[in-house]
């Protein structure tokens, strides 16, 4: 027996982009366009999508792919929408991942009908680390932050501001209760990710939702665009 | 907190290159702005190779320094703290030069003798 150096020089998370690049493919080849959602636990995500998505999209037929540990709770709370959700549990290995990886959104997706969807909006697991490493084959990324977690969480999270297009700050009508400066996180997010796009917004009073879903409504077409630029 | 599922990709990217053989070392090169605790991903790394055949195995962790590089104008700068605009022209059209690693080097495995000529 005796000891031989192998050379490897691989970055451990290929593997999970491979199968991301897979997911893009089918999505590309289907015409919907995917969006990450993704924030800690409890920001707000299922409770914007649920006023987002309620008065419609004009045009745009949008579909729900609900990340969760365990149980069904946020797609219950989606169903009365009428439009297509799937509830994607994450555990088993470790007693429940921390993050959706590309693998779990492949195995997903034979329960969805992507033919009949133009935007496919992914609720991942709430972690605020995990889902920017692992890729699940998205067009677009958001992360929801809420003023009840701080104003210096994009100083602590870089990964996760930084990899995204989008950054809603929700819960604002909880502003005059929290010492939360958003002046201050502005700036701290600027630091981090200069220039990135900012909405604020309200799940309680509406404020923002309306921009929210315009952004939302726009990326089906913004991605036709670029695909039809890449050929 | 992300570093349970940052060594599974690890373990598992070793274990397809050891083609089953016994991996006795590891060497890793991790970037500065995967905010891996590298005492964290230790932990994690010996837990998640239990039985495989990188059990046991030595994992060294290489820091690599994040650098980034100003497109606008040319400027390089080391990001010790999170700063991702450019310190030279406040430019926001910004690479990444390195820190991003979180690669698997190389590794040592153990092989019967009688296999090498
Ligand atoms: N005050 C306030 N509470 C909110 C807002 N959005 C969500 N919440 C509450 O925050 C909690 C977590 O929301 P949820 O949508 O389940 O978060 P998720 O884990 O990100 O999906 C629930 O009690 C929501 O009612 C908001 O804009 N303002
Ligand atoms: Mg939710
Ligand atoms: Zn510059």
């Amino acid at each position: 027996m005796h000891r031989v150096k192998v050379r490897v020089v691989e970055d451990a998370l290929d593997a999970n982009t491979t199968i991301a690049d897979a997911n893009r493919a089918d999505f590309d080849r289907a015409n919907v366009a995917v969006v990450n959602l993704m924030s800690a636990p409890g920001a707000g995500k299922t409770t914007l999508l649920e006023a987002v998505l309620g008065p419609g999209m004009d045009g745009v037929r949008a579909g729900v792919l609900e990340g969760d540990v365990a149980g069904s709770l946020d797609a219950d709370r989606l169903a009365h929408l009428h439009i297509p959700v799937v509830q994607l549990n994450t555990d088993g290995g470790f007693g429940g991942e921390c993050h959706l990886d590309a693998n779990m959104v492949r195995s997903a997706l034979p329960a969805l009908d992507l033919e009949a969807l133009d935007l496919l909006i992914v609720e991942n697991v709430g972690n605020l680390v995990c889902p920017a490493e692992f890729k699940i084959g998205e067009d677009a990324r958001i992360m929801v932050a809420s003023v009840a977690e701080g104003q210096d969480k994009p100083l602590k999270y870089p990964l996760m501001f930084r990899a995204c297009e989008l950054v809603v700050v929700n819960k604002i009508d909880l502003l005059e209760h929290v010492r939360f400066d958003l002046d201050k996180f502005r700036y701290y997010l600027d630091q981090v990710h200069p220039d990135v796009h900012v909405i604020t917004t309200s799940a309680y009073t509406g404020e923002g939702v309306d921009e929210l879903r315009d952004w939302l409504a726009a990326v089906p077409a913004r991605e036709r665009r670029t695909a039809g630029a890449a050929v | 907190m992300h570093e349970l599922s940052v060594a599974g990709a690890i373990v598992d990217t070793v274990v397809r290159a050891a083609e089953g053989r016994h991996v006795s070392a590891v060497r890793l090169r991790v970037g500065h702005l995967r905010q891996v605790v590298p005492d964290s991903l230790a932990f994690y790394l010996e837990i998640v190779s239990r039985e495989t055949v990188c059990e046991g195995a030595a994992f060294e962790q290489v820091a690599v320094e994040a650098w980034l590089r100003c497109r606008g104008c040319e400027e390089s700068w080391q990001v010790t703290e999170a700063a991702f605009r450019c310190p030279a022209c406040a430019g926001s059209d910004v690479e990444v030069l390195s820190g991003e690693e979180l690669e698997v080097e190389s590794i040592e495995v153990e092989e019967n003798a009688a296999c090498t000529a």
